[in-house]
């Protein structure tokens, strides 16, 4: 049974210019102890829609979905009690800016005891000597010392162990990393994904790894998810999309990255991802993609079959060759 | 011609930021109606002439502390009633809203002047000067306002002039610090530097390039300064320091109705709600600026 | 003459910081001796982790900053202690473009005033004239006219760039700094900014300093590289010898944790242990020693100099000629 089984998920903000579609029509499902990326660029949804799994999205935001269970729960319609319960303890959840997730007036220990608190209930030695034991296998050295420092006298890299901490604190089955290592730097990039693949081989977690760089998917995710302006356009296992990428999107973004580039001028994608006031009628990547036809400026695409990756496209590409599904076969 | 050069349109431009602006006040419904209310006044003080019943100075030695219309003794040619020399009271309120006004925009323009001058020079030069510029303003922010224009005042005189000088340096400190803090924090981000290293000199760089990212906090400021102006020019007009009788301010017919106050309460009603209600208006409206104005009081 | 168009030797940036309200003045050493030389449509990398001194050293070149010590000659002219004239004119050789598109355009600003202000303070330029060297450029860095009027907020990140990049050229000049230029950007319109820089260079016949994190851009686009760790350069040569064969343990670190987008080519990563030590008491000998897995006695003691080696330049005892 999957852990996380998410169909066909929609969030739409109320905005000025009316709704806005964040999310399309995501569908996934997470097994236990499997570490999947979504990879997509800003605009493409891939953060909202993980948040409105853990249910912090805003209030104008509006979500649907078919199917959004978690463990066998249906999280839409558990009450907000329980369902709290599930977040933080069972899902937990780190983000892109570790400074600003910590909160700059308490000591890191006071806050990962209060999760510890809260969701285990834990009494006050208890709670320290599993604080320790946390920020030790987070790699924080002298994490005894470490307890009672402030997280302004931390550095990225240290923050983002403390928040980590905070999120394996309570044994999550599933953890959602967004973007964990965007503000990093390289090296402390390199320790921030081994403590993570690691962590996760070690409790048997499963750990969802929203990101932008192509070179953090193929280090990392067995599965990858590509989602283009709040759409799923590929999903693959890492090793195919690398070799083989079947929508024209995942195929032009892999090509534009400099260290894949042959040539000096490197092939780019042109046009911006569509915003709220210019979404294409048809498929969305029509305007951008490079084998686009008239069919694709009329049409939205249905998913291609499994073998082809589910490429959300009329044509998608087989050794960068277009196809039609079905006619080629 | 390489791929990437072919021209790029611009997406589907988002809505204008006036009208961004206008939405977010008008979903206000107090600072509309706040607008409403200013605007009112506003036209009745500039068309004063030709809306009030009567001139304000003109005595009706018959009609001496004549009640409002509707109540028994009134009459409708004096709505409002009459004051203790039988002059009009709501021609005189009509009269006094050009006081008003006058004393709060022209506050709020020399203190605009001037604390963007000072808190310009304490953001750009900075060092002695910013530190001579702050305490300066600590110094009179420390004394109590009020206290402190009644002593400028007594030094200076009881005038509409020197009420104005008045309220302005009690004023002052909030638009020197507002105008630096704003400064001070454009001035740390890029777009500065870029205009700095194409060779953009001081003045241009604070006048052209800083100044008009730093209007959204200063009108917050300005708009709210106008009722706290009015404030205390009323309160220096009631201790018979401000504008002097027989001028129709609102603030010193406050004070000259008050031996009437048992007598005939309307004499002393008016020109207080007129005060309070203009000063609401112009809070209403100031506040819903903010909320407009200030993205971080931004809903999302 | 020498035929460089920048010219750097030395330059040092200290800054005194005040460690707390009544603490000790520390000095932090930003850039610590730093000698470069550019000529024209090269185009030099300068990497490194925040705090390296990569951006101290990118303000210092562009003259934002008055270095502390050290000489810099742009286009054969001293800028260090030259008159306020001659800044003024040697300014419009140097300009520099910056990370975030969001923060170096003046929101209250319409592209076209953007344009033109560098030629309206440096030029005598009439406005017909102005307006149309704007509309020029906007067409080379591949916008449209009647984006001419509009403001910042009404384009795309890729397309804030590229007005930022215009802006640098308006005065033609010799050298661009480029300022992470393109990691604020989406993985789409990375390389559209990126082939754009390459052709401008060409057109134009800029020399670049390209500051830079991110390894992958930098092998792409760099001819050379200058790997920089707490204010100093620890390697330093041609682009290919130094992504082929990296020399100083720092370098090699850099190289090997920066992802690769090919799952099956599993390598041997180098993890560097630690971070960055602080600024302000930089480890004795090699600032590089106490996370170096090749460090010897003489490393924790001694400095070592940037000297030439295996075809580069490199600080490193480690590494032998």
């Amino acid at each position: 049974m999957s852990l996380l089984e998410i169909r066909n998920l929609c969030v739409e903000f109320e905005t000025r210019g009316g709704a806005f579609r964040a999310v399309d029509g995501v569908s996934l499902d997470i097994d236990p102890g499997e570490i999947v990326s979504i990879v997509g660029e800003s605009g493409s949804g891939k953060s909202v829609a993980m948040l409105a799994v853990m249910g912090l999205l805003p209030r104008t935001a509006h979500v649907t979905a078919d199917v959004l269970r978690f463990a066998g729960r249906d999280l839409m319609r558990l009450p907000a009690r329980e369902r709290r319960r599930i977040v933080g303890r069972e899902i937990a959840m780190i983000f892109q800016e570790p400074m600003s997730s910590l909160n700059p007036c308490f000591t890191v220990g006071f806050q990962i005891g209060e999760v510890l608190k809260t969701h285990l209930g834990l009494g006050r030695a208890e709670r320290r000597a599993r604080t320790i034991e946390l920020l030790g296998a987070v790699g924080i050295p002298d994490a005894e010392r470490r307890l009672s420092a402030f997280p302004h006298q931390m550095s990225g890299g240290m923050s983002q162990r403390v928040m980590i901490a905070m999120a394996i604190a309570c044994n999550p089955k599933l953890l959602i990393a967004d973007e964990p290592t965007t503000a990093l730097d390289v090296t402390i990039q390199a320790q921030i994904l081994d403590l993570l693949v690691k962590l996760q081989q070690e409790r048997g977690m499963a750990l969802v790894l929203i990101t932008h760089d192509m070179g953090v998917v193929a280090e990392t995710a067995q599965r990858v998810i590509v989602q283009y302006a709040g759409q799923q356009v590929e999903k693959a296992t890492t090793r195919e999309l690398f070799r083989d990428p079947h929508h024209p999107y995942s195929a032009a973004l892999l090509a534009a990255l400099p260290e894949r580039a042959t040539t000096k001028v490197l092939p780019s994608i042109p046009g911006v991802v569509p915003g709220q006031y210019d979404r294409p009628q048809g498929c969305l990547f029509a305007p951008r993609c490079a084998h686009a036809f008239a069919l694709c400026h009329a049409k939205a695409p249905p998913p291609a079959g499994s073998e082809l990756s589910e490429a959300l496209c009329h044509t998608p590409l087989v050794g960068g060759v277009p196809v039609v599904p079905g006619a080629a076969a | 011609m390489a791929a990437d050069v072919t021209v790029i349109s611009a997406p589907q431009a988002p809505p204008h930021p006036l009208a961004v602006f206008w939405h977010d006040l008008a979903r206000n419904r107090g600072a509309l109606l706040g607008l409403a209310v200013v605007v009112l006044i506003a036209l009745l003080a500039i068309f004063a002439d030709v809306v009030a019943p009567h001139a304000p100075a003109e005595q009706f030695r018959a009609h001496v502390l004549q009640p409002p219309a509707w109540v028994e003794g009134g009459s409708w040619a004096f709505p409002l009633g009459t004051d203790e020399v039988g002059r009009d009271i709501l021609s005189r309120l009509i009269y006094g809203a050009r006081y008003s006004l006058f004393i709060g925009i022209s506050v709020v323009a020399v203190a605009l002047v001037l604390g963007i001058s000072l808190g310009f020079a304490a953001a750009f030069v900075g060092g002695l000067v910013d530190v001579m510029i702050e305490r300066l303003m600590d110094l009179i922010m420390s004394v109590p306002s009020l206290v402190l224009a009644i002593v400028i005042v007594a030094i200076i005189g009881p005038s509409l002039t020197n009420t104005i000088i008045a309220v302005t340096i009690v004023y002052l400190p909030r638009y020197v610090r507002i105008v630096r803090a704003a400064a001070l924090s454009e001035k740390a981000k890029d777009y500065v530097t870029a205009a700095k290293t194409v060779g953009v000199g001081r003045w241009r760089l604070m006048f052209v390039t800083v100044l008009p990212n730093c209007v959204a906090p200063i009108i917050v400021q300005a708009t709210l300064g106008v009722s706290d102006a009015i404030l205390e020019a009323a309160a220096l007009g009631f201790l018979g320091l401000g504008a002097q009788p027989p001028t129709p301010e609102w603030g010193t017919m406050l004070a000259a109705a008050r031996e009437f106050l048992q007598r005939a309460p309307w004499v002393v009603t008016w020109p207080g709600l007129a005060i309070l209600v203009t000063v609401v208006s112009i809070n209403l409206f100031g506040d819903g600026l903010r909320d407009a104005l200030d993205p971080r009081l931004k809903r999302s | 003459m020498t035929g460089y168009v920048l010219e750097a030797r030395d330059l040092v940036q200290h800054y005194k910081v005040r460690r707390g309200l009544f603490g000790k003045v520390g000095l932090v050493k930003a850039v610590d001796g730093i000698s470069l030389t550019l000529k024209p449509r090269q185009t030099l990398a300068v990497v490194g982790e925040s705090g390296c001194g990569k951006s101290t050293l990118a303000r210092m070149l562009t003259m934002i900053e008055q270095p502390t010590a050290g000489s810099l000659a742009i286009a054969g002219t001293e800028v260090v202690g030259a008159d306020a004239a001659t800044l003024k004119r040697l300014r419009r050789d140097v300009q520099m473009v910056f990370q975030n598109p969001y923060g170096s355009l003046n929101p209250r600003q319409t592209i076209g005033g953007a344009l033109e202000e560098p030629l309206l303070v440096n030029t005598d330029l009439p406005a017909a004239e102005r307006r149309a060297q704007a509309a020029e450029m906007l067409k080379r860095v591949g916008l449209r006219p009647e984006h001419y009027g509009r403001y910042p907020h009404m384009f795309s990140g890729g397309q804030r760039q590229r007005i930022a990049i215009a802006r640098a050229l308006m005065l033609r000049p010799k050298v661009l700094v480029l300022d992470e230029p393109v990691s604020a950007l989406d993985l789409s319109v990375r390389a559209q900014v990126l082939n754009l820089l390459a052709e401008l260079q060409r057109n134009f016949d800029l020399a670049y300093v390209f500051v830079s994190h991110d390894l992958s851009v930098v092998k792409h686009i760099a001819d050379d590289v200058m790997v920089m760790y707490l204010g100093r350069v620890v390697e330093r040569g041609p682009s290919a010898t130094i992504f082929t064969a990296p020399q100083h343990p720092y370098t090699r670190a850099l190289i090997s944790a920066t992802p690769v987008a090919d799952p099956e080519r599993r390598k041997e990563r180098i993890i560097l242990h630690g971070e960055l030590p602080s600024p302000f008491n930089p480890p004795r000998g090699c600032t590089f020693n106490p996370r170096c897995p090749l460090a010897m006695d003489i490393c924790r003691v001694q400095r070592p100099e940037l000297e030439p080696k295996k075809g580069r330049d490199v600080a490193c005892y480690a590494v032998t000629p």
